[in-house]
């Protein structure tokens, strides 16, 4: 409860813009020790959470990115062979019990993000990114990860977590997840921010602009949002666009409309949608912006 | 933070305490008649978060609860209406949206719960919910799905274009819809087992062998990852086809929501890209987003030309050699059968396979007399009817040997 209150002031002062739902669902996470789920379309921001989380709490971010293919020795540890064969090489007269004692030890031991976010003496922010690019087989695995938070190292017995992280993990909903993993995690569906919220986050990133100049972008930002994209803009997007026009001196859309059609491409990101926003429906749009 | 992790004592609960409890089990029950996956750990959490003061507004327990029972965006976006009805006693809009479920036995219970839940205290109401949560997921799960296989296979033998009524149209839809989904995850199943190490996996045969001084003693193999089969659907979209397209329109969205590649082109007298219009989440914005592109029809059907303007200005982007074309078309062709027929000749020197599926074969009596289909048969690999649901289930053996 009190925790809930304190972790959103933590979020406004690390200068992320949190949806108010946002707030409960980290306290509810360091609560109940589970996971959270973040499910949005690409652009949303929901990596972003897990980077203001960690400056929040000021604590370490640990990131795995997932993708076709990754395995445990990518995710998890890895011996470090060629100092191992090196080992083997320098200590060839001993005997063979003491070297491998000596080769599988900590020392050559290579944390990858999972080992890492365990060792951690204070909990971490562990962020696993993209879990929807990863195959079925390592989602199994990860979900072991998650509900024990021990790993087993055949040659150096069982790691327990010396502090339990938080972990975020975000999907873009290529690829189906888990109902065993969805079960196991909170939820949290991202969508795009609101015009409010996105003026807000617009003012605090953006140096220079003036209030005014920050709504407008946003109802624009939205307007264009409505149109029927391959490719919706995401918060980045927009970012850049104010950036974009700020750099340009325009402080109202409404003086430079030529401007604003040509600044567009910040937002419009493939060929079919730099097509479909023609300088009339960009000035169709703007014409809705207040 | 502090009253967290302490457990209810037997003491400690007092009868507005269980009263709680009830209400909660009585939620849960709720839940899962709704389609929620929420287990006695998810209950559990709950009444933790009750004790730890979530439940001071309603506001913030709904929040709490939100994140805590929702699995997938459907849950996250009904949930608000679910809550308020059970606790604040709102009316819930519709209930329509449930799958799985069955809405007439699990009404009443919603109703009850309601009803009786204010005046009601411990005693014979206690035991009785409170026992649910070990069942109830198994017997919810087991009766939705039942339900839905029984009516599927009821329509698998019923040629689509038979089907009147809107209800059973929109049945064989969903199960077009759910065949694609199930082909994909059978089919990737069946490559993991069947597959043996080829290659040598040097950084395992290393570790392996690190033992031995680093002498390759033991070899490590890698087992192949297989690329996931990559599938091209043209769907003939003509007048002729018309019964049929709303069917293959569905199947084709199932196919592009579950294959990571595949895709989708319509033709009639034309041909048009429909990938994108069917990455479309909602099947029925996509289909309605495609009927528009289906329409301008009822012109006959240019198969040839159209396999021409596919064969230059798509083949080379869309196919690899691990592709199967599949065309789903009629063979009535009103155009020249002679350019078809050299244009499949160069689709067939292309892709890996190419299946034609054929609605009318599955008519008593047909036989593949229109120049168009003789023109294309000699390219085709295989040639089978894809009138009823079952049709295109038999294909699935063939797409797994691709």
């Amino acid at each position: 409860m009190k925790d809930r209150d304190e972790i959103a002031e933590q979020l406004a002062a690390s200068g992320y813009i949190a949806d108010p739902e946002l707030a409960t669902a980290i306290a509810l996470m360091r609560m109940l020790k589970r996971p959270l789920l973040l499910e949005g379309e690409a652009g949303v921001g929901k990596t972003e959470v897990a980077r203001a989380l960690a400056t929040a709490l000021q604590t370490e971010l640990i990131r795995l990115q997932c993708y076709e293919g990754l395995d445990q020795s990518a995710a998890l540890y890895e011996w470090n062979y060629q100092r191992q064969l090196l080992a083997i090489q320098a200590h060839q007269g001993d005997r063979a019990g003491e070297i491998e004692d000596a080769i599988f030890s900590e020392k050559y031991l290579l944390e990858r993000p999972l080992l890492a976010a365990l060792r951690r003496a204070t909990p971490p922010v562990l962020l696993i990114d993209e879990i929807d690019r990863a195959d079925d087989e390592f989602e199994a695995f990860l979900l072991e990860i998650l509900s024990d938070f021990q790993i087993s190292i055949p040659e150096l017995g069982t790691i327990t977590a010396r502090s339990i992280p938080l972990v975020v993990l975000t999907s873009n909903g290529t690829r189906e997840l888990s109902d065993a993993l969805r079960r196991r995690c909170l939820y949290h569906y991202v969508d795009y921010p609101d015009v409010d919220r996105e003026a807000r986050i617009i003012l605090a990133r953006v140096p220079g602009i003036s209030a005014t100049l920050a709504v407008q972008i946003a109802r624009m930002v939205e307007g264009v949002r409505r149109e029927e994209l391959r490719k919706a803009p995401g918060v980045a997007e927009t970012l850049d666009w104010a950036a974009a026009l700020v750099g340009l001196e325009v402080r109202d859309l409404h003086d430079a409309p030529e401007v604003v059609h040509q600044t567009l491409m910040c937002l419009l990101k493939t060929r079919e949608d730099s097509a479909r926003v023609t300088p009339e429906v960009s000035a169709r749009i703007l014409g809705k912006v207040a | 933070m502090s009253c967290c992790g302490t457990p209810m004592t037997c003491d400690e609960i007092n009868e507005a305490s269980r009263h709680v409890v009830d209400r909660l089990a009585a939620f849960l029950r709720t839940l899962r008649d709704n389609a929620f996956a929420v287990g006695l750990p998810e209950g559990q959490d709950a009444a933790r978060l009750m004790a730890a003061g979530y439940a001071e507004t309603p506001a913030l327990l709904r929040s709490a609860f939100k994140h805590l029972f929702s699995a997938r965006r459907t849950d996250w976006e009904k949930f608000d209406g679910l809550f308020d009805a059970f606790w604040l006693g709102h009316r819930v809009k519709s209930r329509s949206t449930v799958v799985g479920g069955a809405p007439s036995a699990n009404t009443p219970s919603l109703k009850s719960l309601q009803d009786g839940a204010a005046p009601r205290t411990a005693g014979e109401g206690a035991t009785d919910q409170v026992a649910t949560p070990d069942d109830g997921p198994d017997r919810a799960g087991g009766e939705g799905r039942m339900e839905g296989a029984s009516r599927a296979e009821a329509l698998a033998n019923v040629d689509f274009r038979k089907l009147a009524d809107p209800d059973q149209v929109e049945e064989a839809h969903a199960a077009a819809a759910r065949l694609a989904r199930v082909m994909r995850t059978r089919l990737t199943r069946r490559d993991r087992v069947s597959r043996r190490g080829r290659r040598l996996d040097l950084r395992r045969t290393i570790h392996a062998n690190i033992s031995h001084g680093g002498a390759p003693i033991t070899l490590m193999k890698r087992r192949r990852r297989d690329k996931p089969l990559r599938l091209v659907v043209l769907l003939d979209a003509s007048g002729s086809m018309s019964l049929y397209t709303g069917v293959f329109l569905r199947f084709i969205h199932g196919v592009l929501d579950q294959f990571r590649e595949a895709e989708a082109f319509l033709f009639h007298t034309r041909l048009a890209h429909v990938s994108d219009a069917m990455k479309e989440r909602d099947p029925a914005r996509a289909l309605d987003r495609l009927a528009v592109m289906a329409q301008g029809a009822g012109g006959g059907t240019r198969i040839g030309e159209c396999l021409e303007t596919f064969n230059r200005g798509h083949a080379a982007r869309v196919i690899t050699s691990r592709t199967c074309v599949m065309i789903v078309s009629d063979g009535y062709e009103t155009g020249d059968a002679r350019l078809l027929g050299r244009e499949m000749a160069a689709l067939s020197r292309r892709c890996r396979r190419i299946a034609w599926l054929n609605p009318m074969m599955g008519w008593q009596g047909y036989s593949p007399e229109a120049a168009g289909i003789k023109a294309a048969l000699p390219y085709v690999d295989l040639y089978a009817p894809a009138h009823t649901l079952q049709s295109l289930a038999a294909l699935e053996p063939y797409l797994a040997r691709i």
